[in-house]
């Protein structure tokens, strides 16, 4: 087997959140145990929620969080392992492309030094060449080389996150994390920018981490797809599998919740309401993490906590429903819910 | 007033906001109606004056210095435009209640969620503390907040954003509001949690009897929820149908525009998004003709780019489209 591009094993972040003043300190588990691979080339999503944890796998395998244990290689190369001055090196290979356009680009800066600030750091290439790569890099992302002498405050943001996808791939990274790329985007904007990222992919070969709370995007963007919920992974594999045939009733319920632009479909839609809100971080619930908001819970739920067992199609599940209660063996979720639901 | 005159009638509503060059116009000649028992989209993305529509329609653009230069708006026989504040006072909160995008700026920090609910109450029906209370209670238990009398004594920081949401919902229904005008409620939201809100808004309007005006960018959304639609561009009312007709066959190339733009719909006809290129107008540069014309792939340069376009009826719905019941020919012969 060939060395995948990111390779991410048990991965768990903390947030120190200081002392009480009794010298106990008070630690936020924001990523429990998270592992996946992305082969060069291909996505991978990364689902879930506010609190789940998926941009904190993010801004700590670029070292912006500091991971608390775990292990990350990128080609092989340990990322976790280095010190904190190599790890600039390491971001040649690796590029971040946030949210928020609109603060993620220096306002002072043109977007020629925007563009070249990357190449300033890790090339040692002559002005010239430099801001042919630059017209280059704009015209890819379908901008005006010409717009090269503009400020960031004379684009829209759609155009804004042209800018800052074109600064994350000048180097030409093996990885880009794409953290929320187009959710602060107007929805017609937000294709352009889908596609863009598709054929920017496809030309270059870079593997990307794509962070969204977004199923749709997920799916339309990346062959294989991770859940996360309360700082752990519950589901993961083929996209086509987890979205037709969730064996997590997390997955499941996420699925059901988005709502679908036909009133025809949302009169008949298999609808699965969760009780309650997200439970605190600091104090997750015992056993399985999931188990207060489950329709399905079971006393083993709050005992154990669920292991991850293969689904047929591809992929893993932790619920426990796969070993005990229905014993579903791996089996898609879908068939079990329809007939509860309709049972009452 | 009998049943069949609508609860809300907006006609040739007109909003200016001031700029460095000048009176824009943010709304402009907007009109619809919400009957009784309905539930109305008003559906638009940044910029398209979905909300400065509603805001005005209720007194709340003077003070953030816009003005409204032509329309009338008729709530429940009543004019609201050029009505005293004092009459607005009365009716906002009363028998129009809101609720917006983000809950915490909404609430008071400062008091508990009870008693900021019980407050509306005491303001617009004079109830005694008591029969305040015990109503605020009520609607809490209303919106399916858990122990309502228990928590009526927490303080809006105690609950989760989806919780405050119920809260809000909970103050704008005390009163038992003819009309709920809820901007963009579930935005700020995850989808479960907006999942939840939805069914919640959609028991309360067939149980009080209410209507409701919502807004939102989201075509998912109004899917759910929504009776009629109004698709709003530049500013304008672009086309507004019954839902399942605008669903089925939009009659405005926007319209048709932003569900192929819909990652949703994509994925169900096995195909990339199709983009609508460009971006949105902007009403310091309103395009002549169509103000769609410089993104829409069915322009024809006169019809579409020379006299403004107005607002006709075209099936079942009205359209404000030049190449109107002509362009979907383009896209069968693609």
């Amino acid at each position: 087997m060939t060395e995948p591009c990111l390779k991410v094993s048990d991965l768990h972040v903390m947030y120190d959140l200081g002392s009480n003043g009794f010298g106990k300190r008070k630690r936020l588990h924001a990523v429990n145990g998270a592992s996946f691979e992305i082969a060069a080339g291909e996505t991978l999503g990364l689902v879930g929620e506010s609190g789940s944890g998926k941009s904190t796998i993010g801004l700590s395998i670029m070292r912006l969080i500091e991971p608390w244990s775990g292990k990350v290689t990128l080609g092989g190369t340990d990322v976790t392992g280095v010190g904190r001055k190599d790890v600039r090196t390491l971001r040649r290979r690796m590029q971040m492309v946030f949210q928020d356009p609109y603060s993620s680009l220096n306002p002072s800066m043109t977007v020629e030094q925007l563009l070249e600030e990357p190449l300033i750091i890790h090339r040692d290439l002559p002005k010239a060449e430099r801001s042919a790569m630059v017209g280059q890099m704009l015209e890819s992302v379908g901008l005006h080389a010409g717009y090269a002498v503009r400020y960031p405050h004379e684009f829209s943001g759609g155009q804004r996150q042209r800018i800052a996808i074109a600064r994350a791939m000048i180097l030409h990274p093996e990885l880009v994390v794409l953290d929320e790329p187009v959710s602060a985007l107007d929805v017609s904007t937000q294709s352009q920018i889908l596609n863009l990222l598709k054929a920017i992919q496809a030309g270059s070969g870079t593997a990307f981490l794509l962070v969204a709370h977004d199923l749709a995007v997920v799916r339309l963007m990346s062959p294989n797809v991770a859940v996360m919920y309360l700082g752990e992974i519950v589901e993961a594999g083929p996209s086509g599998r987890v979205y037709d045939a969730p064996a997590h009733p997390y997955t499941a319920a996420l699925i059901s919740a988005v709502p679908f632009p036909d009133p025809e479909r949302q009169r008949t839609a298999t609808r699965i309401i969760l009780k309650g809100d997200l439970p605190s971080p600091l104090n997750p619930p015992s056993g399985c993490r999931f188990r207060t908001r489950c329709p399905f819970a079971m006393e083993i739920c709050a005992k154990e906590t669920p292991p991850a067992v293969p689904v047929e199609g591809g992929g893993t599940a932790a619920c426990h429903l796969h070993a005990h209660g229905p014993k579903l063996a791996g089996r898609s979720l879908m068939p079990f819910i329809k007939e509860r639901l309709a049972g009452g | 007033m009998s049943d069949n005159t609508p609860l809300l009638d907006i006609k040739g509503l007109t909003v200016q906001y001031p700029s460095p060059a000048g009176w824009l116009t943010v709304v402009d000649n907007v009109s619809f109606s919400v009957g009784r028992n309905d539930i109305v989209c008003v559906v638009g993305e940044s910029g398209s004056g979905k909300s400065v529509t509603t805001q005005a329609a209720v007194g709340l653009v003077q003070p953030k210095g816009g003005r409204v230069t032509a329309g009338s708006v008729m709530f429940d026989g009543q004019e609201l435009i050029g009505a005293s504040n004092r009459t607005l006072n009365r009716i906002r909160g009363d028998s129009i209640g809101f609720i917006f995008q983000e809950p915490m700026s909404s609430l008071n920090p400062a008091y508990t969620v009870g008693e900021q609910i019980a407050e509306v109450v005491r303001r617009h029906r004079g109830a005694s503390r008591a029969d305040a209370w015990k109503q605020a209670v009520a609607a809490l238990d209303r919106v399916h907040i858990a122990s309502a009398a228990t928590r009526a004594h927490a303080y809006p920081h105690q609950f989760s954003g989806g919780m405050r949401q119920r809260v809000m919902i909970a103050m704008a229904i005390a009163c038992g509001p003819k009309l709920l005008i809820a901007d963009e409620p579930t935005t700020a939201l995850d989808v479960t949690i907006q999942a939840r809100i939805l069914e919640v808004l959609k028991e309360l309007q067939r149980e009080l009897g209410m209507s409701v005006l919502f807004i939102t960018h989201d075509l998912g959304v109004v899917a759910e929820i929504a009776r009629s639609v109004v698709v709003m561009y530049g500013a304008q009312v672009v086309e507004s149908a019954p839902a399942d007709q605008l669903f089925a066959a939009p009659r405005h190339p926007y319209t048709a525009g932003l569900l192929e733009a819909m990652p949703q719909v994509a994925l169900e006809r096995g195909h990339d998004p199709i983009a609508i290129p460009g971006t949105v107008a902007q009403a310091h540069a309103w395009p002549k003709g169509c103000r769609f014309n410089p993104r829409c792939v069915h322009r024809q340069d006169g019809p579409c780019t020379g006299e403004p376009v107005p607002l006709v009826p075209d099936g079942g719905g009205l359209v404000r489209c030049a190449r109107a019941g002509e362009w979907q020919q383009g896209v069968a012969a693609r």
